[in-house]
């Protein structure tokens, strides 16, 4: 289990660079919100709340996550930041190259 | 052999999900599948009771539809067994089918087909991994198990995987009386092999229904698997088959902790049957068929059995128990074929109890075993049990006993 401060590639989750879905992962709808499987190292997670899923896969229609997380409401937003930090160290999301991180 | 089923390590440990899976998934986490009875081997603890092929069993392009269908279910990887699966002639064509269609594949093998070359085409392939079974660090502890020339086999496929630069691969052993004391040597050999030690509990299940009484853990043995496992938890694999351990202390054992039969979990047995667990081969916790209309994804979806799994339990019998709470009863298969009430508690409950409600149960009155595929002649050290005694004293003759006609 990777410590939640560092992806893969040794940055740290940054709320002001925009991400997305790891295009090796694969979101299978559940109850509880959805299970996220990364095809590439074959690690499991679980997404606990439906509204994290909307989130994770709206992300890359927002300039930053920080943006994403801004139409998260208050009481759930502390909750839903540490959530995509852990699954950014989970190479799970992914920052975007692109600064705009728009998708039209 | 059989396998069983590990989640990947879960990068966001949640408690409350367990009280979630309770009710069930829209596919299972952990899927295994056996696509043979037959096997080289005559293990005498086979949960499957394994060696001869069924003739019904699912053909080439049967299990190429199910894999498509496991794709559609998002089922992401499959535990593959047997028998032993590698003997299937089309064993690697299916493994390049399941793979290409995004269905990946851990399977499990005595090591019988992992020659050189093999080895070497399974580590440059993505998305398979492979556990090897063994049951002693020792060849006279393994054979004895798993039968003569079993742990040579073993370690010529685990020498082969290393050599092929195939890393991660696991060694899975299940836990015997005879093999508790060899813990670290396990561990060790993993080391060697750079691969991952993965341990499993013993079940009354198949041919190891023979076997339990005198192979199953002592109390003492129990006690020092507890306190091996917390020590080194993180690093070894256990299919979630020691939570019934977890009275025994503070500290849980890594894993989820809940019995997964039906919930996360599920059997697809070689002629197609799906089954609550692998260690449930009985008609008793039979969902359906993968052959009949709708497939497996409808007997997942709707089975009553497992409608019936997925309902929250009382403790039953063991409600009152302070422990009930860390160890959830312990396993559902090893209280059915043992003649406990499912309710109850376990044949190994660490406070007693279930050694208790054994000396209660009637021998006679215990369930038969499910599809028994065992060869006829088990050329192996553990005495089979003997239905009745020969009747002259010197007279070894099978036809001993017979009624005359």
């Amino acid at each position: 289990m990777p410590s939640p401060s560092a992806a893969p590639d040794g940055t740290a989750f940054d709320a002001t660079r925009p991400y997305r879905l790891n295009p090796s992962v694969a979101l299978r709808p559940e109850p509880f919100g959805a299970l996220a499987y990364h095809f590439g190292n074959r690690r499991l997670s679980f997404l606990k709340a439906p509204e994290l899923v909307d989130l994770v896969r709206g992300l890359d229609r927002h300039p930053s996550a920080g943006a994403a997380l801004a139409e998260v409401p208050d009481a759930r937003r502390e909750a839903f930041l540490r959530a995509l930090a852990s699954l950014a160290a989970a190479d799970m999301i992914v920052p975007q190259r692109s600064g705009t991180g728009a998708r039209r | 052999m059989t396998t069983l089923h590990d989640p990947p390590p879960a990068a966001q440990r949640v408690p409350a999900l367990v009280e979630q899976f309770k009710g069930g998934l829209h596919a299972p986490i952990c899927l295994t599948w056996e696509w043979t009875y037959a096997c080289n081997l005559s293990c005498v603890h086979c949960l499957s009771s394994s060696g001869r092929r069924d003739p019904r069993e699912l053909s080439t392009d049967e299990i190429k539809s199910v894999i498509d269908e496991l794709q559609r279910m998002q089922v992401f990887y499959i535990n593959v067994g047997g028998g032993e699966p590698t003997v299937r002639p089309d064993f690697w064509e299916l493994l390049d089918y399941a793979i290409a269609h995004r269905v990946g594949v851990k399977f499990s093998t005595n090591g019988v087909r992992l020659t050189p070359e093999r080895a070497r085409r399974l580590a440059s392939t993505d998305y398979v991994d492979v556990q090897i079974s063994l049951d002693g660090a020792t060849r006279e502890v393994n054979d004895a198990v798993r039968g003569p020339g079993s742990y040579d086999m073993a370690v010529r496929a685990m020498e082969n995987l290393a050599e092929a630069g195939f890393d991660g691969f696991k060694i899975s052993v299940v836990m015997t009386r005879r093999n508790v004391a060899q813990l670290d040597d396990f561990a060790a050999l993993a080391d060697r092999y750079g691969a991952q030690l993965r341990i499993t509990r013993l079940r009354p299940s198949g041919r190891g229904a023979d076997v339990w009484d005198e192979l199953h853990p002592t109390a003492e043995q129990q006690r020092e698997l507890y306190h091996w496992l917390v020590g080194h938890g993180e690093k070894v694999l256990t299919g979630d088959s020691f939570f019934h351990l977890n009275a025994l202390g503070s500290t849980p054992i890594p894993g989820l902790n809940l019995c997964g039969a039906g919930r996360v979990v599920c059997l697809i047995d070689p002629v197609g049957d799906v089954y609550a667990c692998p260690f449930a081969i009985h008609d008793a916790f039979r969902a359906g068929n993968v052959r009949s209309p709708g497939g497996f994804e409808r007997v997942w979806r709707t089975s009553d059995l497992f409608a019936g799994l997925r309902r929250p339990s009382s403790g039953g019998a063991c409600s009152g128990c302070p422990a009930y709470d860390t160890c959830q009863g312990g396993c559902m298969a090893a209280k059915f074929f043992t003649g406990l009430p499912l309710d109850g508690p376990d044949p190994e409950c660490v406070r007693g109890h279930g050694a208790a409600a054994l000396s209660a149960v009637d021998p006679d009155a215990l369930p038969r075993q499910g599809n028994d595929h065992s060869h006829r002649t088990v050329p192996l050290g553990m005495p089979t049990v003997r239905s009745r005694r020969p009747d002259r004293l010197c007279d070894e003759s099978p036809l001993a006993g017979l009624e005359p006609m």
